[in-house]
Parts: structure tokens; sequence; C-alpha cells
């Protein structure tokens, strides 16, 4: 009797059939994303509305009937203003913001003497851009080269009064230049004082614990304009008959205190997520206190809380423009303060002036933030819930 | 014997220097000593600074007449007033701004965050554009953008923007019919307020009677009737007593209505789109953060999409809210203080002021700070309130 072996076993894989037309293809995605249900469809209606309703007006407005260069008013006026533009017409005056560009970057810093901070811009680029990518060795150096020798180098260079340099006054430096030298101080002062504050409130000796309790809450529960103008007020009363000093360097020392308060606040998450053996591993192996915060306990706590430090970063960031109150001026104060030249008054500078200095902050703090959730990503080792 | 009384003694320790006990006292008597010896520093300058400048001390000035005008005044106020009462009115404007900030950021960024998971790619990527823009400009600058960019250049009051409700829009605020309540209103109030204790019975018996026997009741669309039907059955009987005094265009400005100045509009605008994008983010974390395992566990169970939501998801996903949220309200109530940069008379604008004129800087900022910190206790207060109700009963 031949035997019949029924059994039958497939040498190859069947090749893959094609999802149904149905649910593959642009079709499928729209209806799977737009058109899914009735109230998707009336969303999606909605959405469509308010995007032709928007996006026309807005590059209409900053592109097409925009004036990019001019002598003064009348290019961003219409006929009835006293300007060349037919009646009626709007449309973004960037010819103001392109007249007061050197202002908006540098304040009323001397005209002669802006290759000082455009040279410190270069500098600050040159040693920043190796520190953001991870694979440039030498990081040490680097670092150093950037928080130690790079403010150095710049304070001498912007304020001058040495090797030649005619020295340039706090009150004439503006612009982006007050912006991002405020916050890149304020950045270093407040990330190291961020750090003792923590561990000042982690500390098991009660006297520095409850300093630092009520310096962090009190900060923490008042505005930042209070702590400028206690900054700008109260400070030179502290100080005997005399000593005094300057504005820049006081609204630097509200800033940073009031950024250090939120850093406390933010590492000490990062401190109370690190599990209990680690401290006491680092305990066994007989190291002293700062050992073990300096070698086990930090580097795991602040890669823990990246984000939430370059949050109060970008908080930061936004938060210098509130100088402008105690009358320094910053890139918005500049922008503000120019809206005052009756040369280019006219009812779109506000609006233009306002959109360039948005569009500035917006960069800076946009790229923070993606930097910020690109660090996450790599520095991801997978222990975290 | 002898062992043990050898083991009783002191064991042998290094130096003293290295007893961490020994270390903390010395440390902290360092610290105190420094402590102490600043703020008498600080204090022997500031008293020597003051008699030199001869500034008065101490808190006699708030009963002096404060000799200036305040804009907006929720209590009668004249530049006759002492300037206790000029820094109650700028507190009160404080709170105004702030709740109506509080109120108007989270209905703003609810929608946004929900609308950031909806299923719907348009609505998605409209809400991450939102988000992404008003998270990355600084909140005074969006002030100056409605008050400078956008309400400065509206008409002329002569050519006020007509809009609907009899309410008009120019560059001096927003103009809306005033209501007018006649005699008998209270009734309404009063209607209210039952409707209100009449509804929270109803759903305690309802839930009740669902544990006891597992009976369903509609406890919203009663709620709903309840709250609705009483006061309109109420307006209804007292013979409608309510008129508007709507806004009249005359020659040169506008008369009657309710009148809404650009300084509160632009700083209220401006307060509650920059939280909302924050509060948005919360509300988007909270809702991921509920695993799609209690999703699909409580469709196992026969729930539908709606009771999902409503008994499942949201109560586990304001869990992960409150905590964030509270603090964007405590950001919201001190960004409010921003009001100085366009003229709002809030507690900062009015207190600067008054610190001004008197040159009682270490009293002003003092009052400053005690009034922001105590609002921000009461914020916390409040929302820690909600959070222990809204927090996981464990066994």
């Amino acid at each position: 009797m031949q035997e019949h072996d029924t059994s039958w076993v497939r040498t190859e894989m069947a090749l893959a059939q094609p999802a149904p037309a149905t649910e593959r293809g642009a079709y499928a995605w729209v209806r799977k994303n737009l058109i899914g249900s009735v109230g998707d469809t009336v969303l999606t209606l909605l959405g469509i509305a308010i995007v032709l309703w928007v996006v026309p007006q807005v590059i209409n407005w900053a592109f097409i009937n925009a004036v990019w260069t001019g002598p003064d008013r009348t290019v961003c006026t219409t006929a009835s203003q006293g300007g060349i533009q037919p009646d009626g017409w709007t449309g973004a005056c960037w010819a103001f913001v392109n007249a007061k560009f050197g202002q908006f970057m540098f304040g009323t810093y001397p005209v002669e003497e802006r290759w000082r901070p455009i040279l410190v811009a270069i500098l600050f680029v040159v040693l920043l851009v190796p520190m953001l990518i991870p694979r440039v060795p030498r990081k040490g150096l680097n670092a150093i080269l950037l928080f130690v020798a790079l403010p150095i180098v710049a304070f001498f260079l912007l304020v001058g009064g040495v090797f030649g340099l005619p020295h340039v006054e706090t009150p004439r430096w503006g612009g982006l230049l007050v912006t991002l030298s405020l916050s890149f101080v304020g950045i270093a002062v407040s990330l190291p004082m961020g750090i003792v504050l923590a561990l000042g409130r982690r500390s098991k000796m009660p006297i520095v614990k409850w300093l630092c309790v009520v310096f962090i809450e009190t900060v923490r529960g008042i505005p930042l304009i209070t702590v400028l103008f206690f900054a700008s007020v109260m400070l030179p009363l502290f100080l005997p008959e005399g000593v005094s000093f300057d504005k820049y360097l006081r609204a630097l020392i509200g800033v940073s205190l009031f950024a250090a308060a939120y850093m406390a606040e933010v590492i000490r998450g990062g401190l109370q997520a690190i599990p209990k053996g680690q401290y006491e591993g680092a305990d066994s192996l007989g190291l002293g206190y700062w050992q073990k915060m300096g070698l086990i306990v930090l580097p795991q706590a602040l890669k823990l809380v990246i984000p939430g430090i370059v949050n109060t970063f970008i908080g930061m960031f936004k938060d210098t423009s509130l100088v402008l109150i105690i009358s320094m001026f910053d890139l918005l104060g500049v922008v503000k303060q120019n809206f005052a030249d009756a040369n280019w008054a006219t009812p779109q500078t506000a609006k233009s002036g306002l959109i360039f200095a948005a569009f500035v902050f917006w960069l800076f703090c946009f790229g923070m933030s993606r930097y910020s959730m690109y660090t996450e990503r790599r520095l991801d080792t997978g222990y975290k819930r | 014997m002898a062992s043990q009384e050898i083991l009783r003694e002191e064991p042998s320790r290094g130096s003293f220097i290295n007893d961490p006990r020994i270390r903390s006292l010395f440390f902290q008597t360092l610290v105190v000593i420094l402590l102490f010896s600043s703020i008498w520093w600080i204090v022997h300058n500031v008293i020597e600074n003051l008699q030199r400048l001869h500034i008065a001390s101490g808190f006699g000035f708030l009963w002096s007449r404060a000799g200036f005008d305040i804009s907006d005044t929720p209590i009668a106020y004249t530049s006759d007033s002492t300037y206790f009462r000029a820094l109650v009115v700028g507190l009160l404007n404080t709170i105004i701004v702030a709740v109506a900030g509080i109120v108007l950021a989270t209905v703003v960024g609810f929608t946004i965050g929900i609308g950031r998971l909806s299923q719907n790619w348009l609505i998605r990527k409209i809400c991450t554009v939102y988000v992404e823009i008003f998270r990355n400009i600084p909140p005074l600058l969006v002030i100056f953008f409605w008050y400078s960019g956008v309400l400065a250049v509206l008409p002329p009051p002569r050519e006020s923007i007509h809009l609907p409700f009899g309410s008009f829009l120019n560059q001096r605020g927003f103009y809306l019919p005033r209501t007018v309540w006649g005699d008998g209103s209270w009734l309404i109030g009063v209607a209210f307020l039952l409707a209100i204790a009449m509804a929270w019975f109803v759903a305690h018996r309802a839930h009740q009677r669902q544990r006891a026997t597992g009976q369903q009741f509609p406890v919203f669309w009663t709620s709903v009737a309840l709250i609705v039907g009483l006061p309109v059955l109420a307006f209804l009987l007292s013979g409608m007593p309510l008129t508007f005094d709507f806004p009249k265009q005359s020659t040169f400005n506008l008369t009657g209505g309710f009148w809404i100045k650009p300084e509160f509009l632009s700083l209220l605008l401006a307060l509650s789109f920059y939280t909302a994008a924050f509060i948005a983010e919360i509300v988007r974390a909270g809702i991921r953060g509920v695993s799609r395992g209690q999703t699909e566990a409580a469709a196992a169970l026969g729930l539908r999409s709606g009771p999902i939501l409503r008994l499942v998801v949201i109560p586990q996903a304001m869990r992960i809210v409150i905590p964030p949220l509270t603090s964007q309200y405590l950001n919201l109530t001190k960004n409010s203080s921003l009001a100085i940069a366009i003229g709002y008379p809030d507690l900062t604008a009015t207190a600067g002021t008054v610190l001004n004129q008197t040159g009682q800087a270490v009293e002003g900022v003092f009052i400053m700070m005690i009034a922001y910190l105590v609002l921000s206790l009461v914020t916390s207060f409040v929302m820690n309130i909600v959070n222990a109700r809204m927090a996981l009963v464990e066994r």
C-alpha cells in the first residue's frame, strides 16, 4: 500500500497581499484622518474655513502687500494718511524694521564700535556649535571656554575702557544684545545657584534647609516684576553710601535670582527621582558629600530633568523682556521705543515691529525646545519609567 | 563581662573634624553668623540711607491722601482717598483680571489640548501651530501686540465697528449693552440658587439609588432642566424685569452701555491666550497619561465612548492635570503684573505709583510681595482642595 502523505508544508513564504484598496493610498488616509464620521467632516470643514480665512490674509499682509524698503513713513501709509499707498491698503511695514535693524540688534551702541558685539556673537557661535554637537570631542575644554573664558572676554570687549577700546556705558546697550547677554549670564549663574539651592533644600541641616525653602518659595510666589523692582529700588538702599552699581547689573541679579529659584525646584525633582540605593551605594563606597553628589547623584538627576531645565531657560529668555519695566531696552524695549519715532508713525508700524520681535524670540525659544527634545532622546538610557 | 564593658565604651573615632554632627553644627553656626551679619549690615545701610535721603519709614503713609487718579475703580475711589484704598483698588483689579484670565485660559486651553488629540489631522495641526507659536513668545510681547498692534489702530469712536447685539468696537475699547435689572429680579437669583440646591439633592439621591438598586437616573439632563428652567420661570413670573442699556453713538464718544477698556481687554486676551498654550500641553499630557488598557477595559465592560470618557479617562487624567494646572494659574496671576506696561492699574502699577510718590521703597516692595504671596497661597489652597477631591482614594 502506497503511503500518501497528505500533509503539505510550504517551503517559501506566501507573498504578502496588498491591503484592500479602501485601506491604502491617499483616499484611505483622507477617510481616516479627515472624514471619519459626520462630526469629523464638520470639524474638517471648520478647519479648512479657519485656514482659508487666516492664511491668505497673513500671506497678503506679510509678503504680497508688504513694503520692504523705504526712507520714511510715506512708503507705509495710504494716500489719505499722507503716504504713497492706495487707500485701503494694509501690509507689513518691513521698511521700518529694515531702517531700525541696527538699533534692534545693538540699541544705541556706538555705530563705529558695533564690531565688538558682532565679534562676541561670532565667538559665541563658534564656541556654542561644537558644544551642541555630541560627536565633537573635548567637551570639557569647550565648556570652560564657553562659560568662563567667553564671559570674561565678552565683558572687556563690550564694556571696553582697556586695550585702547573706548568705554561704552551699559545704558547705551540695547536690543538683542541686552536680551542675549542677560539671558546667557542668567543661565550661567542660575544653573549652579539652582543646584546649590536644591541641595540645600534637601540638606539634613535644618537652618540651611529652611533658609533655602524660604528663599525658593518667596521668590516663586512673587512676579518677576516685583523682583526687578526689588533689585532696582531696594538694592541701592542696601549698600553703603557712595557704593552704587549699574542698572544692568541690578537687572542681571534680579533675573538670575528669579531663575535660580525655579531652577532649584526643577533640580529638586530630579534629586528626588534618584533611588535611595544610589545615595547609600555612594556612602558605602566611602565618598564624601560633594563626591557623592558630584559623581553619583547629580549626573543622573540632571539628566532626568533636562526638559525642565531647558523650559526654565526658555522662560528666562522670554522674561528678560520684562526689564523694559525698569526702563532698560532689550529687543522688545527698543522695538517699542521706536513706535514713538514720528518718522515712522504709521498704523502698521507697531504690528510689523512686534511681529519681527516675536519672530526673533520664537526662533530662539523654539530652537532651544527642539534641541532639548533631541538631547532627551539621545541621553535616554532606558531607565526612565 | 569585661569584653562587654569595653564594647559599651565609646568606639574609637577618627578626628572630631570628621564627625558629621560636629560638622553640621559648625556649618550651621557659620551660616547663622553670616546671615545675621549681612542682615545687620543691610539694615544698618538702609537706615543710614533713609536718614540721608530724608525718607520716612513705617506704614503711616498708608492713611494719607493718595492724590493720584486710577482709571479702573471697582470700588469708590477718588484722588482724595488714602494710599491704602488705592492699593486695595489695585489688588481688586489684579484679582478681576486674574480670575477672568483663568476662566478664559482654561476654556481655550482645554479646547486646544483636546484638539491636539483629535482623530482629525487638520484640527490636530492647527492646534499644534497655535501651541508652538504662543508658547515661544514672551507674554509681554503678546500684550503689546493686542494693545498697540490691534486695538490702538481700530477706527476712532465716530467710525466705530458695529457688532451684533448692539455692541461696538473702537480704539477706546469694547462697548457692550449693559443689563439693567428691574424690580423683582432678586427672584431670579433665588430661583437659581434653589435650582443648584435641588440639582445637588437629585444627584445625591440618584447616586444612593444606583448604589442600592443599580437603577440609573438621568442626573445631567435633570440638572440642566432645573438650573436653566427655574430661573427662566422666575423671570417670566416676575414680569420680565430685564432691560438693556445700549451704548449710543454721540459726536465724539459712545455713551452708556458697559465699557471694557482696551488696557483690560489686551491684558486679558494676551494672558489667557498665552497661558492657554501651556494648559493645552498639560491637558494633552494628562489624557495621554491614562494608559490605553483603561479605555479597553472600560470598553470590555460594555461602556460606550461617552461614559468611558466621563467615568474612566477624565477622572484619571484630572489627577495628572491638576498640579501643573495650579502652577499655570499661579503664573497667570503673577503675569498679570505685566499690566504696568500698558497702564492697567493693577496691584504692581498702583504700588509702583505709591512707591514713587512717597519714596518708601522698602514698604512698597514689601506690600507687593506680601500681597502676591497671599494671592498665590489662596490659589494653591483652593486648587489643593480640588486636588484632594480628585486624588486616588487608596485602600
